[in-house]
């Protein structure tokens, strides 16, 4: 009974983690599941066809690869613009912080139908044909405002003797930036970067405002829950979930061995 | 070690009417200092009295609001700070985290575009005592460990000048013992200006050709440090720098020996060791230098030293010396050093006693100064609370 | 908020020289004018096609409107749909919180050298398809499913059922959104000194106390920065009510989605969103102003 009490927090923390993987586990299990009808959302018989045949189904992997290119380019520019602001805001000063500061945070405050159909209003009153190039420009416009949170922090958190120190050492402003800012700064601009694509590829409701008749792939699953998911679709999800995992897991395992070689010393 | 012998040509470093302003605090104010090529030079000074503003203006770090920096002949006030012959051991380092010791140690030749610098690098890790550890990163050293990188990496670039910035504060008393006596080999191996920053008396001291001791932005002394410890020009050394006790009074006579009236007493000091102006004077005098005798033995004091009468308010053994404090015949308390040469009893608390001392040991301030500039507040607000309830019960 | 330390270690004065120079503003414009080409001035773009009237004869072209008119129209057919919103965003975030809290408790306090792996498991499942984890819940609420047989043995469903019902959307909302409440969370609890918490036992707090009086008040940045980020986009979300719920649960965003995408009646859709921020707006600032952390923006 002690032991119950003194451990709840961590029982309940626990059995909270686990309900977090509740759902993936059954896109998962889906995703050898050979359906008993039209929709995957019963256990029915054992296959692995989804996986044997990644593709089978039409429009599953083009779909996949148009998420993958709107989501590395949109994540490039997002990136490099919003470092760049990044960089304003920490180290120079200018006219109208507040207003930039506020630019900055409200998309991150705005539910995305508000973002998507502002923006589809926007591309209707200039009469922009929907496509590619607007569900990149909505993707790259709500990732600056992430990379541009994650980069200032680091910039932020970067002491600024170190900097002096460089140019204490004969190094001129723009060797400073190359060997010591930048090197520094670096982990967070691909922290930021890896956040951007997360975002982007798994962009729903922005991108179907702005998509018109381009299918990314959560639009593809959206239509596809209409007409029933093929377990491919599970079987790509599962595919990024694993691959995502595995990298936040190998940074983390070398963060962590890093640590403890430290303590070691 | 063909590479990192002594400097060819080192030239004195001057600061001339040096004045830095942040909004309306000076943390300089007007500072003209010469610092002699190839000293140990201590700046010594409490914390925030404008020290680390100093050096950052020499390294070129900030850019003082009047006043220029020579190195010999060539002023060095509008250089930049990658363009002057100068390095800087910072506060806590400042190792870049993501290079390893060896790139550390080699940033600045790099930047220079020295060729060859592999062995230059390595005599230098040799000087210093960390050859085995090139390959490590910053964090895997120990707090001695970085401390030497971060003296390599600046000594490399043979500097005119070297400056360090409580280079040892960051470290525990037995690693900063060590130390002192590291930096001190370093700097007779390599013979460059070393401007050591501290707020550390006794560091300054061990360490240091020449101490300045600044205060508010100015310089108040410089000099040897036993020539700042035994004859302190201000108040503010005569109480920064070890303790004294200090007598208010008034000057007369003319000759060699001063005569102070101080408290219904005479005091004598030599004239040469007073450097009051006016007739009000503060007497000075350490507390190593005085002797507490019982008062029946008065007649032991030698001839012509200066004396006075008290009673002993506290005895505390510190094993090298005793210290007493002693509440002279007007009420004030004076500290009192005894070597434990004598065997058997000492004073004790509430026997009356006569302390004396060689006019000689005394030193006259200018009676016009703050008696307790320089005095740690936080020493003088734990007296004043000492002192209240005893003036209640002592009468 | 800062935890009191024995020693008053003083930071060295900040020395980053902040330049005022051309590059400052070169380096914002790219990306400041693409934030205000492309979030900005939708907003005026929504406002004004929110007031646009019909072109007379052509169905589905609209001009240049002063027609107020269009909100009172939008609210009075969708206001059930608004409230809603509001409801289930509301309930899903009180739910986020009451089991986000432990969680995060139990990252910041009792993880020890697992911090690091427990942090990436809570945004891990982010990285699976927001679709699919929410239409795999249409499979654990199934009918027949355990989940539904169990509650339904102790007779807790109203309607026999979990899926198709409102029950359904707002699980389906907690879920989704808890990852925003339980790292902000986080991050406050993370920054109390556990030493506090020691001091207020050894100072005769019981462990409940200790918490109200001490662990609650130092993490309500946090309460107040999860809580808004569930509740915004909780809002302002369609999914879980499409993909859950039935058509007696649907939220504003689907009135938006499909007012705009398959009526293409744009003034109505543009009310709606419209008037969905600026609700949001005003809760958002009123909820601020009362927890009294304004520095949150
Ligand atoms: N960048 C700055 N802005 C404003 N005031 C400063 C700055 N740097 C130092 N000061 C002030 O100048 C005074 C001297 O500081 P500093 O040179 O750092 O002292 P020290 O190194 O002797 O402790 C202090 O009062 C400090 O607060
Ligand atoms: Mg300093």
């Amino acid at each position: 009974m002690r032991w119950l009490r003194r451990n709840l927090v961590s029982i309940i923390g626990i059995l909270v983690l686990v309900y977090l993987f509740i759902p993936i586990s059954v896109v998962t299990a889906l995703s050898f599941n050979k359906p008993a009808g039209k929709f995957n959302i019963s256990w029915n018989e054992l296959s692995f066809d989804a996986w044997t045949n990644l593709c089978g189904v039409p429009g599953v992997c083009s779909s996949f690869v148009t998420s993958l290119e709107i989501g590395l380019v949109s994540t490039l520019v997002a990136t490099l613009l919003g470092t760049m602001i990044a960089f304003a805001l920490v180290r120079y000063r200018f006219r109208g912080r507040s207003t930039t500061n506020l630019i900055i945070f409200l998309p991150m405050a705005t539910p995305e139908v508000v973002m998507g159909s502002s923006l589809l209003a926007l591309f209707l009153n200039l009469r922009f044909p929907l496509g590619t190039v607007t569900v990149a420009i909505a993707h790259i416009m709500f990732i600056i405002s992430f990379v541009v949170v994650t980069v200032k922090a680091r910039l932020q958190g970067l002491d600024p003797r170190l900097e002096e120190a460089a140019r204490d050492l004969y190094a001129s402003p723009r060797a400073t930036f190359r060997y010591v800012t930048f090197p520094l700064v670096l982990p967070g601009i691909i922290g930021a970067a890896l956040l951007g694509f997360s975002l982007s590829f798994d962009d729903f409701i922005i991108s179907f405002f702005n998509a018109g008749t381009l299918v990314t792939f959560p639009i593809y699953i959206w239509g596809a829950a209409q007409r029933g998911i093929p377990p491919q679709v599970n079987a790509l999800a599962t595919l990024v979930f694993v691959i995502a995992l595995l990298i936040v897991l190998t940074s983390q395992f070398i963060q962590y061995r890093r640590r403890k070689a430290l303590a070691a010393n | 070690m063909a590479e990192l012998s002594k400097t060819d040509q080192v030239e004195d470093l001057h600061l001339v009417n040096l004045t830095k302003r942040f909004g309306e605090v000076a943390a300089v104010d007007d500072l003209t200092l010469t610092i002699p090529a190839g000293s140990f030079f201590a700046l010594l000074g409490a914390s925030g009295c404008g020290k680390t503003t100093t050096l950052r203006m020499v390294a070129g770090l900030e850019d003082p609001t009047s006043g220029s920096i020579r190195i010999g002949d060539k002023d060095v006030t509008r250089l930049r700070a990658f363009k002057r012959p100068v390095n800087t051991v910072f506060q806590s380092y400042a190792l870049f985290p993501h290079l390893d010791i060896f790139e550390n140690v080699a940033f600045g030749l790099r930047r220079r575009g020295v060729k060859n610098i592999k062995p230059i690098v390595e005599a230098m890790l040799e000087l210093v005592e960390l050859g085995h550890l090139a390959r490590r990163k910053p964090t895997q050293l120990s707090g001695g460990q970085q401390q030497r990188v971060a003296v390599a990496r600046a000594l490399i670039n043979k500097p005119d000048v070297l400056l360090l910035d409580e280079p040892l504060g960051a470290l525990d008393l037995k690693l900063r013992r060590q130390m002192q006596i590291e930096l001190k080999r370093i700097q007779t191996e390599v013979g460059t200006t070393f401007v050591h920053v501290t707020h550390d008396q006794e560091e300054a001291m061990t360490m240091a050709d020449t101490i300045a001791v600044m205060n508010a932005g100015r310089i108040e002394q410089m000099g040897s440090p036993a020539e700042i410890y035994e004859l302190p020009r201000t108040v503010f050394v005569a109480n920064f720098l070890g303790q004294s006790n200090l007598i208010e009074g008034r000057v007369s006579g003319a000759g060699e020996m001063l005569d102070v009236a101080a408290h219904e007493r005479s005091f004598r000091l030599p004239r040469e060791r007073s450097s009051a102006t006016g007739a009000s004077i503060i007497l000075g005098v350490r507390p190593e230098k005085m002797t507490v005798l019982d008062a029946p033995d008065a007649a032991r004091v030698p001839e012509g030293h200066n004396v006075l009468s008290g009673r002993v308010t506290d005895v505390s053994y510190t094993g090298v010396s005793t210290q007493y404090l002693v509440q002279a015949s007007w009420g004030q308390e004076l500290v009192v050093f005894e070597q434990n040469l004598i065997v058997g009893d000492r004073c004790e608390v509430g026997d009356e006693v006569v302390v004396h001392w060689s006019p000689r040991h005394s030193f006259g301030l200018d009676g016009n100064e703050d008696i307790h500039a320089g005095v740690d507040s936080a020493v003088l607000a734990l007296e004043s609370v000492d002192s209240a309830p005893a003036a209640g019960d002592g009468e | 908020m800062a935890p009191v330390l024995p020693s008053a270690a003083v930071a060295p004065p900040s020395t980053v020289a902040q330049r005022r120079s051309r590059t400052g503003y070169v380096l914002l414009f790219p990306g400041m004018t693409w934030l205000a080409v492309f979030f900005a001035i939708p907003f005026v773009t929504l406002f004004v096609t929110s007031l646009q009237t019909p072109v007379p004869g052509k169905s589905g072209r609209y001009q240049l409107g002063l027609e107020f008119g269009n909100y009172a129209t939008a609210l009075a057919e969708y206001w059930p749909a608004f409230v809603r919103s509001f409801a289930y965003a509301g309930i899903a975030t009180l739910l986020a919180l009451i089991i986000g809290y432990p969680l995060a408790y139990f990252i910041a306090f009792r993880s020890g050298r697992w911090r690091g792996l427990m942090l990436v498991l809570v945004i891990a499942p982010s990285f699976a398809s927001f679709l699919l984890r929410t239409y795999a819940w249409k499979t654990i609420l199934a009918d027949e499913s355990p989940v539904t047989s169990f509650f339904n043995a102790l007779h807790l469903l109203p309607d026999g059922r979990i899926l198709n019902t409102s029950i359904a959307v707002i699980a389906g909302l907690t879920y989704n959104f808890l990852p925003f409440m339980v790292l902000p969370l986080y991050a406050a609890l993370e920054r109390i000194d556990p030493r506090l918490i020691e001091a207020a036992n050894d100072l005769y707090a019981s462990p409940v106390t200790a918490f109200r009086k001490i662990t609650w008040p130092l993490s309500m940045p946090g309460v107040v920065a999860g809580t808004l980020l569930t509740f915004i986009p909780a809002a302002g979300d369609y999914i879980n009510a499409e993909l859950l719920g039935s058509t007696k649960d649907r939220m504003v965003g689907n009135a938006i989605q499909t007012n705009f995408i398959e009526f293409r009646d744009y003034p109505t859709a543009s009310a709606l969103s419209f008037a969905l921020m600026a609700a949001i707006l005003i809760l958002v600032f009123t909820y601020i102003r009362r927890a009294g952390t304004e520095d949150l923006v």
